[in-house]
């Protein structure tokens, strides 16, 4: 019983109810997005309003049973559910079932079952286990590509089952790595790449040639003209028009039509609003049309009627902004704000690496869903069909997700026991 | 690792996460709050704005017959933005248009909207449609909007109907009321009651889904209207009588018109050659109307209203009803006729002389009537011979001619009575006189008259010198609704004067060209006219009532280029007659003869 008031004494309760609202307003939403008057009961589990009811429940038990486990259970065991995933991953590979094109899924009985979510949480656990080693000496090269690896198994393993949204998530354990003392030169290059990459396709090679000349004069005449700063600048204006050049000549000669047809849509170099750009289009209008206050709460003309394609997943997002307004919309933004912001205060404030680590492995694997999805649904980011955490219709998510938070908030309640 | 550096780099990542939320939240202010393009799309996705057509108003003749009514077919609709990729070749293989068709019509439709909807194929038949309505979900952005087309159970009345036609930029131009694509009555009484029969058409904002399919009402029909069908129509026309008179003239050109001359209700009102008015409705109509535009005998010329013929012989009362009301003419007075030797105008009949004005009608003599004319405008005492004409000219007019009569259809021309400014033009101020304008004296010469004003002349005849301004519709909305009223004219000649004129007419057909066509128990009072004209051949004239003591019909008849009054005129008129009063024919071999004869 000590134990036990012990537990919910210390439950981080931001966290937690953070958690609770996302996931009743993920509900609420996906009742909006599909709503059907023939069966307008919330409850009615034939329709996915219900089920998602019956996930959440679920994913409440699942989060008071890793609660209720002893808090080293993940930290002795993190490389075991890691290996055992890491199975399922191959497994599904070989008899999983495909489901709109992706072969990441296995089929029981009427459910489905998409093993990539719970492989985030397990490679989390791993990564956080690897930097909680005693005695680690991070100069060390074979350190640096150790974390390295255990992020590419599963995201090589997950872009063979043609998921490659899921696949990206891993990158996001940049965010770990720079966490745990990896070069901010890194972090600021992987920016520099996306930024001359983008600007490339969208004001074309010359421009921004001239413009990485033009920031690299105006550096020269503010920084200290050493030798060794003005080497390495005249370096990166080399590689900077280099990266400038490969970006157009990948563009023209690598990417199919179809994946430059998504480029330049996104760039809104062209408007095809019937093909590639049709999703995004019609998420925009949805979004857009929902004004200042929102249309009201199933009011929503574009996501009931089906304009906005994979309403209740991946464009859930949508929902809220037709019925929510600007109002709604910078609401549900700003808790997601505030539940990594917590995530990661809570993460400082742990007193062993593994607990820390894991916690910024949480961050930013939900940041990254957050910065994908949400950003799809407004045109600032390509396609990329991935969940929005709490908030999409899904089992697999849901409780992928929980079961990331909940061990991280397991962790929380036991930071002041002995090592 | 330094303490200090990780806090730093914890702060570093929590910048990130408040940047991009940032961004997103001024993203999203721009797309919801600032750019209202994307409200305006939505409502283009969802909102269907549907036309409600009402059904124009249908027609009835004087006996609650129904003359004109309604079919439905449909109008394919193309919203460009919804339409994806559909089986085309199936499409056009339903609608019988090629595949070049469709990519026309469709990038025609895109030019003028791609987010509004635009008449893809108009009038498909309730047939076609019929198969289309199973496959629709399968044509993302194509819809049908129910029209209706007008139908006509007898083929009679084509220039009294007239037709309907699509509105015209210009028409859309002046009345906000149309938008293209609307039908609009273009002649005849579809386009003298168009405000009527049209009715108001209504709008439905309707929600569809992804899939086109509709799926409810706009704000629970807050801003629909319902549309409110046109009014029907009672003609004062008589349909039997009307498809008789087409029948009668088959094969003739000219006119019938027939009027109830104590009401001023048009009764037939027959333009020959005529076409069968289902040629000019729905898809059929542009084609059809080359075809009958181009055809030399005119069938699109509505004669009743819009051709004009010297009155001829049927003119002479006008001169001796003037000559009775100015004292110049009285029952006593004689002429002399030596008949083919007369001059200045010779006679055309052998009759006894000297004659008084009875004789002068029913034998048609021409130097009586040249006499009375003379007399007139040389003496009448209003002053100068000009002033005299003037004076006669006020009251040939006043008896309906050289004016339009104020009927309730549209193109109608006013004849010509010359005025005496046109005689100074032509002559010289001063240099003209009874002699030089001897022609009017028998009604040829510069005189033109139409047929619906002969047929006025006959029911002013008919009514002793007045007539109410002849019409075709008597009620709007239901036969019991209230009558139209129509102006009444009375004429400058008095009451007692028309008596002699009509005894006159009643002896034409005792005595005198009409005795051959005489109706069984119904006296007729009417006057042949052999119309000279500078065309070609005589046209054939003839202006009658009947009953004379009591009469119930007038009636008008004009067979261009056909020779004598009585050969032609008559027979149609008297046949006209008997069947409209006794509602039988007793001289079968006249009818067949009439309706076989051919003359053109
Ligand atoms: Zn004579």
């Amino acid at each position: 019983m000590r134990e036990r008031n012990n537990i919910f004494g210390n439950i981080d309760f931001p966290l937690t109810g953070l958690y609770l609202l996302l996931v009743v307003l993920g509900w609420l939403n996906i009742y909006a997005a599909v709503y059907n008057q023939d069966y307008n009961s919330i409850f009615d589990i034939t329709q996915s309003y219900g089920k998602q009811l019956i996930w959440i429940i679920s994913s409440l038990f699942l989060g008071l049973l890793i609660l209720l486990t002893d808090s080293r259970f993940f930290s002795t065991f993190a490389y075991l559910i890691y290996g055992f995933m890491i199975v399922l991953l191959l497994v599904v590979l070989g008899i999983g079932t495909e489901i709109s094109g992706s072969k990441s899924w296995f089929q029981i009985g009427g459910f489905s079952i998409q093993p990539a979510e719970f492989a985030k949480f397990a490679t989390c656990l791993a990564i956080a286990k690897f930097f909680s080693s005693q005695h680690l000496n991070l100069s060390l090269t074979k350190n640096k590509i150790i974390p390295l690896i255990l992020m590419a198994i599963p995201s090589g393993l997950i872009l063979l089952q043609n998921d490659t949204g899921s696949a990206l998530v891993y990158g996001s354990f940049i965010l770990v790595l720079y966490r745990m003392g990896l070069s901010g030169n890194f972090l600021l290059a992987g920016l520099l790449v996306v930024f001359i990459a983008i600007s490339t396709l969208m004001a074309g090679t010359l421009f921004v040639v001239f413009l990485i000349l033009g920031l690299a004069g105006l550096l020269l005449f503010f920084m200290k003209r050493n030798r060794k700063n003005i080497m390495s600048l005249i370096g990166l204006v080399i590689l900077g028009i280099a990266l400038t050049y490969s970006v157009e000549v990948g563009v023209e000669k690598m990417l199919g039509d179809h994946q430059k047809a998504r480029i330049n849509v996104l760039l809104g170099k062209t408007l095809d609003l019937k093909g590639a750009g049709y999703n995004v289009n019609q998420s925009k209008i949805a979004i857009g049309s929902g004004g200042f206050f929102g249309k009201g709460y199933l009011n929503g003309t574009q996501t009931k009627y089906n304009f906005v394609p994979e309403q209740s997943t991946d464009f859930i997002f949508c929902t809220v902004g037709e019925e929510w307004g600007f109002l709604g919309s910078t609401v549900v933004v700003a808790l997601f704000i505030l539940l990594l912001l917590r995530i990661v205060i809570v993460a400082e404030r742990q007193r062993s690496d593994f607990s820390r680590v894991y916690g910024y492995g949480v961050a930013s694997i939900l940041f990254f869903h957050f910065m994908i999805n949400i950003g799809m649904t407004i045109g600032l980011v390509p396609v990329i069909g991935i969940p929005l955490p709490f908030f999409s219709y899904g089992g697999s998510s849901l409780w992928a997700f929980t079961i990331l938070l909940f061990i991280f908030i397991k962790q929380d309640v036991n930071r002041n026991a002995l090592l | 690792m330094a303490q200090k550096s990780n806090v730093s780099r914890a702060q570093t990542v929590i910048a990130i996460f408040i940047v991009i939320g940032a961004i997103y939240i001024i993203r999203l202010f721009y797309i919801q709050v600032i750019d209202d393009s994307y409200t305006l799309s939505a409502n283009n996705n969802v909102l269907r704005y549907v036309t409600q057509y009402p059904a124009r108003g249908l027609v009835y003749d004087r006996n609650g017959k129904l003359l004109v009514y309604n079919e439905a077919v449909y109008d394919l609709m193309v919203l460009p933005a919804q339409v994806k990729e559909i089986d085309t070749a199936e499409f056009c293989h339903l609608l019988q248009i090629s595949v070049e068709g469709f990519r026309e019509r469709l990038n025609k439709a895109k030019k003028y909207s791609r987010y509004k909807p635009s008449l893809f194929e108009k009038q498909i038949s309730k047939e076609t449609y019929g198969y289309l309505e199973e496959k629709m979900y399968r044509y993302k952005g194509f819809f049908v909007q129910p029209r209706t087309l007008r139908k006509y159970p007898k083929a009679i009345g084509a220039h009294l109907f007239g037709y309907v036609g699509e509105v015209t930029q210009g028409i859309i131009d002046k009345n906000p009321y149309y938008k293209s694509g609307d039908y609009i009555g273009v002649s005849g009484i579809e386009k003298a009651y168009e405000e009527e029969l049209r009715g108001i058409k209504g709008l439905k904002i309707k929600m569809v889904d992804v899939h086109n399919r509709e799926v409810g009402s706009f704000n629970e029909g807050k801003h629909d209207t319902a549309s409110i069908a046109g009014q029907d129509l009672y003609l004062s026309i008589d349909g039997d009588l009307q498809e008789y008179g087409e029948k009668l003239m088959a094969g003739k050109m000219g006119s019938v018109v027939a009027i109830e001359p104590s009401t001023g209700e048009i009764l037939a009102f027959i333009s020959s050659p005529a076409y069968d008015p289902n040629l000019l409705v729905g898809r059929v109509r542009g084609k059809n109307f080359k075809l009958l535009s181009e055809d030399s005998v005119k069938p699109l010329l509505n004669r009743a209203m819009a051709g004009t013929y010297p009155p001829g012989s049927t003119f002479k009362m006008v001169n001796d009803l003037i000559g009775l009301q100015e004292g110049l003419l009285t029952l006593d007075t004689r002429y002399t006729c030596q008949g083919k030797g007369s001059s200045p105008i010779r006679c055309t009949h052998d009759h006894q002389s000297p004659l008084d004005v009875y004789v002068a009608i029913n034998q048609s003599c021409n130097p009586f009537h040249w006499q009375v004319f003379k007399s007139f405008i040389n003496n009448s005492g209003h002053g100068s011979i000009r002033d005299n004409y003037v004076s006669w000219r006020n009251h040939v007019m006043s008896l309906g001619f050289g004016k339009k009569l104020g009927t309730d259809l549209q193109f109608e021309l006013s004849g010509n009575v010359p005025s005496a400014e046109t005689f100074d033009k032509i002559y010289g101020k001063g240099h003209w006189n009874s002699m030089t304008i001897r022609s009017l004296s028998i009604g040829q010469g510069e005189i033109l008259v139409t047929p619906l004003q002969l047929a006025n002349y006959a029911v002013t005849m008919a009514n002793r010198g007045t007539y109410i301004a002849p019409h075709v519709v008597k009620t709007i909305g239901t036969s019991q609704s209230e009558k139209r009223v129509f102006a009444t004219s009375v004429s400058t000649i008095d009451k007692k004067h028309f008596e002699i004129a009509i005894e006159g007419m009643r002896q034409v057909a005792t005595l005198g060209t009409a005795r051959w066509s005489q109706i069984e128990g119904v006296t007729m009072a009417g006057k042949t006219g052999t119309a000279e004209n500078p065309h070609g051949d005589d046209h054939s004239l003839y202006m009658a009532f009947a009953p004379a003591e009591n009469p119930k019909i007038a009636i008008a008849v004009v067979i261009e280029n056909a020779g004598f009054g009585s050969t032609w005129a008559l027979p149609i008129a008297s046949l006209m007659m008997e069947k409209y009063i006794t509602g039988t024919i007793k001289r079968p071999a006249v009818e067949e003869k009439m309706m076989t004869s051919k003359l053109y």
